[in-house]
């Protein structure tokens, strides 16, 4: 890795460094999820099986997380698209992006029912 | 293939994927009220080609955006570049799309 010359503190390397790191967990998390819904919706007993399977604290609290991590990630996505294909100023985007992302965090939390 | 094809196909699959995943984090949100159940799930998915062609595209923009992502980060932090790595990375987003793929026909025909 070279070093970047580029300040760390900027909000909008906070943008960068969270939209990177939740893509990462979901591009390593997405191959395990897509195998096991493939091997589990075989009918729905096995579906109904493997739901039930999915019922601890470990695993809900597993999803809880990649939903968040979802959700910043498509917030963080917008934002890129935005700059890149809208010509919005980074200020602008920043704001779109941060406000995205907790009001999504504070409705899935709500909804989650945690 | 090169760089240009890539960046393409990541904002087209990011362009697909963002209408898609917040239709898939509102069905997630419908569906775990009351707690998940297969009866509940494959009622919706069942012999419905609306939600087969939802799924099989947002499955094959996902395998591509996950894996196009993946070559970013890998060529940055670890320097592996070039066409065997890229047809490498391709084969890998090809090969979860399938499996997703394979999950949306278990829905549909369950």
């Amino acid at each position: 890795m070279r070093p970047d010359p580029r300040p760390r503190s900027h909000p909008t390397y906070i943008a960068f460094l969270v939209h990177r790191l939740s893509g990462l967990l979901l591009a390593l998390f997405l191959p395990l999820h897509f195998w096991a819904l493939s091997n589990a919706i075989a009918g729905e007993a096995t579906l109904e099986g493997f739901l039930r399977w999915t019922d601890n604290g470990l695993v809900k609290a597993s999803e809880t997380a990649l939903v968040i991590l979802l959700a910043a990630h498509l917030a963080g996505g917008l934002r890129v698209l935005a700059l890149e294909f809208l010509g919005w100023r980074s200020s602008q985007k920043t704001m779109v992006a941060a406000s995205a992302g907790v009001s999504f965090a504070a409705g899935l939390l709500f909804l989650l029912n945690l | 293939m090169g760089g240009t094809h890539l960046w393409v196909a990541q904002r087209v699959t990011a362009m697909i994927l963002a209408v898609a995943v917040v239709v898939h984090l509102v069905t997630i949100l419908v569906a775990v009220r009351g707690g998940l159940s297969a009866a509940e799930i494959i009622g919706r998915t069942r012999g419905n080609e609306a939600w087969l062609v939802f799924y099989g595209v947002f499955a094959l923009a996902a395998g591509l955006h996950g894996a196009i992502g993946l070559r970013g980060i890998a060529a940055e932090w670890l320097g592996w570049r070039g066409r065997g790595f890229d047809l490498a990375w391709l084969g890998i987003g090809l090969v979860t799309a399938i499996f997703g793929i394979r999950a949306a026909v278990g829905l549909y025909a369950a």
